[in-house]
């Protein structure tokens, strides 16, 4: 059921707020004989980062990958994370404007692209514009199951959270192995936090709305990550009506661990392999 | 250009055409490709944006031109204007947020441009319904017919001003001008200008001529409410909203808006303007701050309607006689369909098309868009008409069986009211709707065109 009243986004507007947009220029094909319009018709991809991440995480790798690979790259920040202003008592829907917003400013109707937390965040923005696709990494959708998951596996990091303090994933959950620990721990370092708000939202059982435009969604993840089980990464997917692209011994932060070629690699195939939209002319 | 072929009609298949390509046809547009149409958008200017291409001719729209409904509730639902936008942008913002919009969506390779529509006419006796659309250069040329699936009249309502006709009015030797004539409003200054007409132009402009005439008279029928922008330190349409939420009958929202506007704007009766003789809602809200301050200020006089013109007066309903040497006539604007046979829209006897929904005709292939006013932006309500229409016509491809149900259901629905209280009954207000009361209307149109995938 399409929902079209949305009386609290029009009397009561998320307020404004400066927010962290990074891009790269796509590289032109040249050697392709139709390297210009090739260009032409590969949508810009924005990144969306997890609770606690911001922009740079992608812009680590994948950011500049999708260029080298043609297509125009952005990465942006929530409010309050990253390079973006802060905003203390942000909350899921002030997240959700800041996607819509910066993917309304984008020369072109833009593919999104969620990981975590920032998948959900993806998954809402989706029900308030149409986007060319939608791909939605490791996703966190919510619910008590995943706090009940991380309270095993880091207690020492989740439980602040419930009583409004940071969540802090170990960089065990974040990364396999493969990661040299420093690089591992520094990453995990660098990690902010989320609203204490937008943290609570998170675990509030919700149903979500059917995207506008009927967006192609590729959901992805590794069977071996600490924060998402397999089986969520396939209800997701069923949500969407396929089956999730796995990633055997990664981490949840797949744009950061030792193997990120794979999955971004994965994500752009896909890409490529999408119908034109609209037709030609005439 | 759809290829060029000799014979007389050239047939398009089931693609729909789409009449004008300002907020309305582009809304339009969009949603129809994102269904999977085909669409052909003719468009008689050279570029897109409609009313709101302010330097071509039929633009009523003058330099100082601002939204009058804030940014939150102006914006296209799935595509809002950005966040660091004032909250009345003004018209050239709007411009370029509906050609962001055409680039955006990739809108511009579907639109012929400098093309204008003469005639649409059914295909006869065509059991799907098709249409025969016959186009030219604007202004001329040889004309062309193509054949098309459905067609969405776009061509929007605010081009062909209505020329009141006051006797004497010929042998007047003052200027006259229509209100989108006033571009530049520097045309104004150290004149003495007459501004006739009560609406939101006419508002507007008289404001822009006591700011700058040497005198001023703002010429309306009847006394209005006026409301200001801004309330409680907020943009007043989403007060409104919020109090719209709140489900109350109609009559205690209007008691309650009505005893916040005696209490904020006042009474303007004491600055000569004549009491409203209407409920606030009965009529389209004026929305400006300006002009009760400017006539607190003096640089304003009201006046009730003209009665005749004389060589260099002006003479009133009251026998007063006033002398301006410019005349601005913001008398509103009428819908004109010339391209439709008037069978097509079956008009009541006042010539008003009837509508269900404010959108469909009698022919389930041809729907209006954007001929609607409401008590707030209407790109939103346009955004859902195109939307309906885009599912409907796919629904009639894959589901006729549940097609017939729909349609019965529209029939249903033909000449209903989408406002929330009497209107006066005034020419004007045959297609003004309350916003959510229209939605709600909507939303109910699109659940039954879901269709299982």
């Amino acid at each position: 059921m399409i929902r079209i009243v949305r009386r609290r986004e029009i009397a009561r507007p998320v307020p404004p707020v400066h927010r962290e947009v990074r891009a790269a220029a796509p590289v032109p094909a040249d050697d392709s004989p139709s390297g210009g319009a090739s260009d032409q018709q590969r949508p810009p991809l924005l990144m969306v980062p997890g609770f606690g991440a911001g922009a740079w995480v992608f812009a680590e790798h994948w950011l500049h990958h999708a260029a080298d690979r043609g297509f125009p790259a952005y990465a942006m920040s929530l409010r309050g994370h990253g390079q973006s202003g802060s905003a203390r008592r942000a909350t899921l829907r002030a997240y959700v404007h800041d996607v819509v917003q910066v993917a309304a400013s984008l020369p072109r109707q833009a593919v999104l692209l969620g990981h975590g937390a920032g998948a959900l965040v993806v998954a809402q923005a989706l029900a308030r514009y149409p986007a060319r696709a939608a791909v939605l990494a490791a996703p966190v959708l919510g619910g008590f199951s995943l706090l009940g998951r991380a309270l095993l596996r880091n207690p020492l990091g989740t439980a602040p959270a419930l009583v409004g303090g940071p969540l802090r994933l170990h960089h065990r959950q974040l990364f396999s192995r493969e990661l040299p620990t420093e690089a591992a721990a520094e990453y995990a370092r660098r990690m902010g936090r989320a609203s204490a708000r937008a943290q609570w939202q998170l675990l509030l059982p919700r149903t979500l709305e059917p995207p506008v435009g009927e967006p192609p969604v590729l959901v992805l993840g590794s069977p071996h990550d600490p924060v998402v089980p397999q089986a969520a990464l396939t209800r997701v997917a069923q949500r969407y009506g396929g089956a999730p692209l796995l990633f055997p011994g990664m981490g949840h932060a797949l744009m950061l661990d030792a193997r990120w070629r794979e999955p971004i690699d994965a994500i752009l195939d896909w890409l490529e392999k999408l119908p034109h939209p609209g037709g030609g002319r005439g | 250009m759809p290829p060029v072929n000799m014979s007389d009609s050239y047939d398009r298949g089931e693609n729909v055409c789409v009449i004008g390509a300002g907020a309305s046809g582009l809304l339009a547009v969009k949603n129809l490709l994102e269904l999977g149409f085909t669409v052909d958008c003719y468009e008689r200017e050279t570029g897109v944006g409609g009313l709101w291409n302010w330097r071509h001719d039929r633009s009523p729209v003058t330099a100082t031109t601002h939204l009058i409904s804030s940014r939150a509730t102006s914006g296209i639902p799935d595509f809002p204007m950005p966040d660091s936008w004032p909250d009345y942008p003004d018209h050239r913002q709007v411009h370029s947020y509906l050609e962001r919009y055409a680039d955006h969506f990739d809108l511009r390779r579907h639109i012929w441009f400098g093309t204008e529509v003469v005639r649409v006419r059914p295909l006869p006796g065509d059991p799907l319904g098709r249409w025969q659309v016959t186009t030219r250069s604007t202004g001329g040329g040889t004309e062309r017919t193509h054949q098309y699936g459905a067609v969405v009249v776009a061509n929007g309502h605010h081009w062909s001003p209505v020329r009141p006709d006051y006797e004497g009015m010929d042998r007047f030797t003052g200027e006259v001008l229509l209100a989108g004539a006033v571009k530049d409003p520097t045309i104004l200054r150290d004149r003495r200008v007459l501004v006739i007409g009560g609406g939101n132009t006419g508002a507007d402009l008289a404001v822009e001529a006591a700011q700058r005439a040497a005198a001023c008279w703002h010429s309306t029928r009847r006394g209005y409410w006026y409301v200001p922008k801004y309330l409680l330190g907020r943009p007043i349409d989403q007060l409104n909203q919020q109090l719209v939420g709140l489900r109350l009958p109609t009559r205690v929202r209007q008691w309650l808006t009505q005893r916040t506007l005696r209490l904020t704007v006042g009474d303007l009766t004491r600055f000569g303007l004549p009491a409203p003789d209407h409920r606030i809602g009965q009529s389209h809200p004026i929305v400006n701050s300006q002009l009760p301050y400017l006539l607190g200020h003096g640089r304003l006089t009201p006046v009730p309607d003209v009665a005749r013109f004389h060589a260099d007066e002006v003479e009133l309903v009251d026998g007063r006689r006033i002398a301006p040497d410019l005349v601005v006539l913001a008398t509103g604007y009428q819908p004109r369909f010339d391209f439709l046979e008037q069978t097509v829209l079956d008009p009541d006897p006042a010539g008003r098309p009837q509508l269900s929904l404010h959108m469909f005709t009698r022919h389930p292939t041809l729907a209006m868009a954007g001929l609607v006013q409401a008590d707030t932006g209407v790109f939103g309500l346009v955004h859902w008409q195109t939307v309906v229409f885009a599912r409907w016509l796919r629904l009639r491809q894959v589901s006729p069986g549940r097609s017939a149900g729909f349609w019965s259901w529209v029939d249903s629905q033909r000449g209903r009211r989408l406002h929330d209280t009497r209107l006066l009954d005034s020419p004007r207000h045959w297609f003004e709707v309350s916003r959510d009361r229209y939605l709600r209307m909507l939303e109910r149109a699109l659940a039954q065109l879901e269709v299982d995938r």
